[in-house]
């Protein structure tokens, strides 16, 4: 997956998440539970859903590399290389 | 039979917008379907009926405020007539005044053109329908046409956005417990580090769908707690504590874009760990689309107010009425403490119960934080 596809695919779930976040205005180093406001459900809600569309399973202790879009695309590209490697 | 009515679904709710039937005349309904939507301050919310029948007639139309306790829709028991009081009626007091009101059915109408609903209540009140101008399609008159004589037409509130209504909401039902309810407040700080670990050991070889949140554990603590200090769970209601048979167990949850509603996991002593789970994000995620149930609205027996992850520590909070208590949890803190004679980091929680002293007193209330401690310092056990 190119880094704009995973940008895309991140961006889809944090709003099937929260419907309320502008993807347009949505910043690379916007915090999800700081500057977002997602709660724990919600992350779960987040994590739950990138599982399902990627097949990427991000483990609780890794949950602070996708707390921003800046972190979570790199981590998740090679998350996802990992899993087809 | 019964006429099924527009149930109160908050403690300050005096009416709901009808915003759509699920059922039509001639349904089979049972105990527990959803029958219909209505708009409330809270959102939209999905009601029940209570009791196993055929819808025979609806009363109310989409669109139509209702004021809690009048009828939506006849529901007939199977194999049961409709009622006497639909057909003719000379036993009846002739209403007040001198125009007959047009007899029912409705099926064949004299006079104005009326919903069955507004013929209803203008029979109901006495008012003669001639007398009435309608808002409906051709000047039909519709429920909300129809008012007593006497009342003054209220002037025209500007229909204020849902945050506002919202709010509105929160702040009549919070009043209303402050007012009326005398709160006492007990606290403990208490070690979840046990509970935190054995959670993440839990988590760590399974999906995302089957993993724990620490808020399960303390709502299934909550619950636990509730079986074993019953005086803090069940509904104040005609100047006597009535303690409830089960626990429905309220969990508040923060809207995004402000409010929040506090819809109840309905039996949740029969959950275990992950149906508790299951239900919290069940709930959560309605709440959020605005789906919930008039059941889980009204029939909370003790609710719990977590403030989540980070931030706050401690939280002192208001009873919503008519339960007698609720729980509120502060956001874990990284604290020096004392286990076995030793000072070490943990993690702890500060959870306040907030309770009713008509009801309860401190001795009870601080039974029930122990209770609650015991649980959550065993999570293996919840």
């Amino acid at each position: 997956m190119t880094e704009t596809e995973m940008r895309r695919a991140f961006i889809d779930a944090l709003v099937g998440v929260a419907p309320d976040i502008d993807p347009g205005s949505l910043g690379a180093e916007d915090h999800i539970q700081r500057d977002l406001g997602l709660d724990s459900m919600d992350v779960l809600n987040l994590v739950a859903a990138l599982h399902d569309q990627l097949g990427i399973d991000i483990p609780e202790a890794d949950y602070p590399q996708i707390a921003t879009l800046a972190l979570a695309v790199p981590y998740l590209q090679a998350a996802g290389a990992s899993r087809q490697g | 039979m019964g006429l099924f009515t527009m149930p109160s679904l908050g403690s300050d709710m005096e009416a709901g917008t009808l915003a759509e039937w699920l059922v039509k005349p001639g349904d089979r309904v049972s105990r527990g379907d959803v029958v219909a939507v209505v708009e409330t301050q809270k959102g939209a919310i999905e009601i029940e009926c209570f009791e196993d029948g055929v819808v025979d007639e609806l009363r109310a139309e989409v669109g139509a405020e209702v004021p809690v306790g009048a009828p939506l829709a006849l529901i007939l028991a199977p194999g049961e007539d409709r009622p006497a009081e639909r057909g003719p009626e000379p036993q009846h007091p002739k209403p007040p005044t001198a125009q007959p009101v047009s007899p029912l059915p409705p099926e064949t109408p004299h006079g104005p053109a009326a919903s069955p609903a507004a013929r209803m209540r203008a029979r109901d009140l006495g008012v003669d329908l001639a007398g009435l101008t309608g808002s409906g399609p051709g000047g039909a008159i519709l429920l909300a046409d129809v008012v007593p004589p006497a009342e003054v037409m209220p002037q025209p509130v500007p229909r204020a956005d849902a945050q506002t209504e919202m709010r509105r909401a929160i702040a009549a039902a919070m009043t209303r417990a402050k007012r009326e309810i005398p709160h006492f407040y007990l606290s403990a700080t208490m070690d979840v580090q046990p509970a935190r670990d054995w959670l993440s050991a839990r988590n760590a070889d399974r999906p995302p769908d089957e993993r724990l949140l620490l808020g399960a554990l303390f709502v299934r603590a909550v619950v636990l707690a509730a079986r074993a200090v019953p005086v803090m769970n069940g509904h104040y209601r005609d100047e006597a504590f009535h303690p409830a048979p089960g626990v429905n167990v309220g969990v508040a949850v923060a809207l995004r874009g402000g409010g929040l509603v506090a819809p109840a996991l309905i039996g949740a002593e029969r959950l275990d760990l992950p149906a508790t789970m299951a239900g919290m994000r069940d709930l959560v995620m309605r709440a959020r689309a605005g789906r919930l149930r008039g059941s889980e609205m009204s029939e909370g027996t003790i609710t719990v107010s977590s403030l989540g992850e980070t931030g706050a520590e401690a939280m002192a909070g208001v009873i919503f009425p008519p339960q007698v208590a609720l729980v509120g949890i502060g956001a874990p803190q990284l604290r020096p403490w004392v286990v076995a004679g030793a000072i070490v980091p943990r993690h702890v929680v500060t959870v306040t119960v907030s309770a009713d002293h008509r009801v309860s007193d401190g001795r009870q209330a601080a039974r029930f934080l122990a209770a609650f401690e015991k649980q959550i310092a065993t999570p293996e056990g919840l």
